[in-house]
């Protein structure tokens, strides 16, 4: 790899806000393709940063720092696929606490770790209904749809919008992956969502395997 | 300086253990143990069991009940719930807790009402949950409103600020903590609680971060918390918040800790 992209990800890992700009410009004069920066550069800086998250090797606002890193690396980049006409993205993922749930912090940063892996995600927020969340899926037609929930007492409004979403017809036109402290890999299967994250890493790895699953 | 004890939270693999066997002595030695070390109400929870909570929060507050003679803190959003366990309390219990969220305050507080309980209320109405200090204080009026009307005193009423991780919300200690001076001051009589556990999330030496806050929020009038008793280290920060904030007379409170070899 070029010495500059290695030290892109090295100053995305290794959080240094004030470089990550500067370097992202070194490598854009190199002549080197932005999405090579985007892919070779940020996004695998950010693979390793969930690794370490997911092994307890750092601890939360390391992993936001890491992240906030990476974005302004990306804002650097981007005008130049703009330019070139290049909106190629890795697919559209809507995120939304279920309704009579309130809790947003984990679902925030899940939102931070898929944006860092080239997602295009859509932050519902929290409190959602499940009218509201057939509303947005039917207009904005999302790959996957995050849902997450922090208490017992809303897992089962999980249940009920991938039952609407059946009624629907929507089933499988669109996956849905779920998450919480709450929330099991068992009950993920029990009410027919297509995965289950434990943490923000495995959510971006279940994110490209569902992906990539609807797009093959 | 209120202590509603934590330790029977079906969160902790342990008691969803107990409670699921009904090991009813296991739950009974948490109860009687912090009972012991200056528990002024034994909170219970049952959230865990999805769709059987009312029954296992109805086993585990008789459990309890046998053991101890505290008063309880009925520990669940589900007014269904809160309902059903009601009956079943010896004490005028806490109810943890009650938003702003109509469907919540409208069913509990006429519950909570009939059973003489207290209420702990949370900063969070509808599709929110209040970040800065303004926020946090304008909910505050409203649960006094809201609680009032209902026929409470405001010494019935216990007011969670609601405190956000320090990982994701570097403010909010801060917030936290001016909310409860501001709380404590603009409606005299009322109390404010918290639990310690949220402030530290995602960091390393969690219990060092959640003494550190409940010693500053002492220090700006917090006069109820939600904590483990047992734990010597919070207890010790506890007390020392209290003598330094000057709520401890002589600090007697504190030295009696000391002689009952509670300091750490």
């Amino acid at each position: 790899m070029s010495d500059i992209l290695q030290q892109i990800k090295d100053a995305v890992i290794t959080r240094r806000r004030a470089e990550i700009q500067g370097l992202v410009e070194a490598a854009i004069n190199e002549g080197i393709d932005p999405n090579t920066i985007i892919d070779n550069g940020l996004i695998a800086a950010m693979d390793v940063v969930g690794r370490q998250f997911s092994d307890s090797e750092i601890f939360v606002p390391e992993m936001l720092v890491s992240a906030l890193t990476m974005k302004m690396g990306l804002d650097v980049v981007k005008p130049l696929l703009l330019k070139k006409g290049d909106s190629r993205s890795r697919g559209t993922i809507m995120m939304a606490t279920v309704k009579g749930d309130m809790h947003d912090i984990g679902k925030n940063i899940v939102i931070m770790m898929l944006e860092g892996a080239g997602f295009q995600v859509v932050d519902l927020g929290v409190d959602l209904t499940v009218e509201k969340l057939m509303e947005q899926i039917e207009a904005i037609k999302p790959d996957l749809v995050g849902l997450s929930a922090l208490l017992t007492t809303t897992m089962p409004e999980m249940r009920r919008s991938i039952q609407v979403l059946k009624e629907k017809g929507l089933k499988g036109k669109v996956k849905v992956m779920v998450g919480g402290a709450p929330v099991s890999a068992s009950f993920a299967e029990e009410i027919g969502a297509d995965g289950y994250g434990a943490d923000a890493a495995e959510a971006v790895g279940l994110a490209r395997r569902l992906i990539a699953a609807g797009e093959g | 300086m209120l202590i509603v004890a934590e330790r029977i939270n079906s969160s902790r693999k342990s008691v969803a253990r107990a409670i699921e066997i009904r090991d009813a002595a296991f739950i009974q030695n948490e109860a009687s143990a912090q009972a012991q070390v200056g528990a002024d109400y034994i909170d219970v929870n049952a959230g865990a069991f999805v769709g059987r909570e009312l029954e296992c929060l109805r086993w585990a507050v008789e459990a309890v009940q046998e053991a101890v003679d505290l008063p309880l803190s009925i520990d669940s959003p589900d007014p269904a719930v809160i309902e059903g366990v009601l009956p079943l309390v010896n004490r005028p219990p806490m109810i943890n807790s009650i938003t702003l969220e109509p469907a919540r305050l409208n069913r509990i507080l006429p519950l909570a009402a009939g059973h003489g309980a207290r209420v702990i209320g949370l900063c969070q109405s509808e599709g929110r949950m209040a970040e800065s200090a303004d926020d946090k204080l304008r909910l505050a009026g409203q649960l006094v409103e809201s609680v009032t009307k209902a026929g409470f005193r405001l010494d019935d009423l216990y007011i969670d600020p609601l405190v956000y991780p320090l990982a994701t919300h570097p403010g909010s200690a801060m917030a936290a903590m001016e909310a409860i001076d501001r709380i404590m001051r603009e409606f005299r009589g009322v109390h404010t609680i918290c639990g310690l556990t949220n402030i530290s999330y995602g960091l390393p030496e969690r219990k060092l971060l959640n003494r550190t806050f409940l010693a500053t929020a002492i220090s700006r009038g917090l006069d109820a918390v939600i904590l483990d008793p047992t734990d010597n280290l919070l207890f010790s920060a506890l007390k020392a918040g209290l003598a330094v904030a000057a709520r401890d007379d002589y600090c007697m409170d504190y030295i009696a800790a000391f002689r009952a070899g509670r300091l750490a």
